[in-house]
């Protein structure tokens, strides 16, 4: 395995930040990625993983991913649910890598989900 | 499925779902050219009855339908590629899968990004199970176990954003001498 010294420097890093986090549960938003067969095949996990790039790279450390089964809409995964503090989960459909970043500078970072992406704007067509 | 990194990721799942403490992954690739993927767990096992029909496409232990398709499409890519799927398991004890494949075959999917498949299975679980993975052929061997990662951290979550990244670009750096070719 590559060092492990490297992984002490970035945990001495992280231990400030997760106890300051403790105290602010309330702040915590939450983004699950449908990761069954269906969605695996639809291309989920570069979703997944764009999503840990995109949070790591901003510092949002108030942001968790993880991920749930299939719901039954096969047809239109990769599906995304985000989750802010005090607001309605909203469902993300058809996402890819290159809407990523996007969903979180505009949802997760701004407060305004992106409306075109949503699953509400989808079947409405 | 387009390669089997995203067979491994959907099957080890199933090895998460079983409750299972460790979850150990192997690919490993023969001189003669087949390739074999274990998906070795610990976890709830299967009744015999369960066994003899999980293979099929119109089994699943879901309750909200009636088809599973993961397990059927990986064999199927197997036989494909002149090779096999066989999954052994005992109630309470474990189960263990075994795919094998001829690179060779043009049938034969690529392996894609193991690194991801790996990253995206530890950052969705970061409590339980731990995973290991071990990668071997000709050319080399690498192994990689959350448990001594898990002990480093002293209780830093495994999922923490920073680490989430060391541990991607560390399994990349690894396994990519070993396998070579072509990741995505």
């Amino acid at each position: 395995m590559k060092s492990l010294a490297e992984l002490e420097a970035i945990r001495q890093k992280t231990l400030s930040r997760i106890n300051l986090r403790k105290e602010d549960e309330s702040e915590a938003v939450r983004v699950v990625v449908g990761m069954a067969t269906c969605g695996i095949a639809a291309g989920a996990r570069p979703v997944m993983l764009g999503f840990m790039d995109e949070i790591s790279k901003r510092g949002l450390n108030h942001v968790t991913v993880s991920q749930t089964g299939c719901i039954g809409m096969c047809r239109l995964e990769p599906m995304v649910d985000v989750y802010l503090p005090g607001q309605e989960k909203v469902t993300y459909v058809h996402v890819t890598p290159e809407k990523v970043s996007r969903i979180v500078a505009e949802h997760i970072v701004n407060g305004r989900p992106v409306e075109e992406y949503t699953i509400g704007a989808t079947e409405d067509k | 499925m387009r390669d089997l990194s995203l067979h491994i990721l959907d099957l080890a799942q199933n090895s998460v779902r079983a409750e299972a403490t460790v979850v150990s992954l192997s690919v490993l690739a023969g001189e003669d050219g087949m390739l074999t993927i274990l998906i070795e767990d610990d976890g709830c096992g299967m009744s015999e009855e369960l066994l003899a029909r999980v293979q099929s496409p119109f089994s699943t232990t879901r309750t909200t339908r009636k088809v599973g398709l993961g397990i059927p499409m990986m064999a199927e890519n197997c036989r494909l590629a002149g090779g096999d799927l066989s999954i052994r398991s005992t109630l309470g004890k474990g189960t263990c899968l075994t795919a094998t494949m001829n690179t060779a075959s043009i049938d034969c999917l690529p392996l894609g990004d193991l690194a991801g498949t790996v990253t995206a299975l530890v950052s969705a679980n970061p409590d339980k199970p731990d995973f290991t993975l071990c990668c071997r052929s000709p050319k080399g061997e690498m192994q990689f176990d959350t448990r001594e990662i898990r002990l480093a951290l002293q209780g830093v979550p495994l999922n923490e954003p920073e680490i989430i990244a060391w541990m991607l670009e560390s399994l990349q750096e690894e396994i990519q001498p070993i396998f070579g070719g072509v990741i995505l």
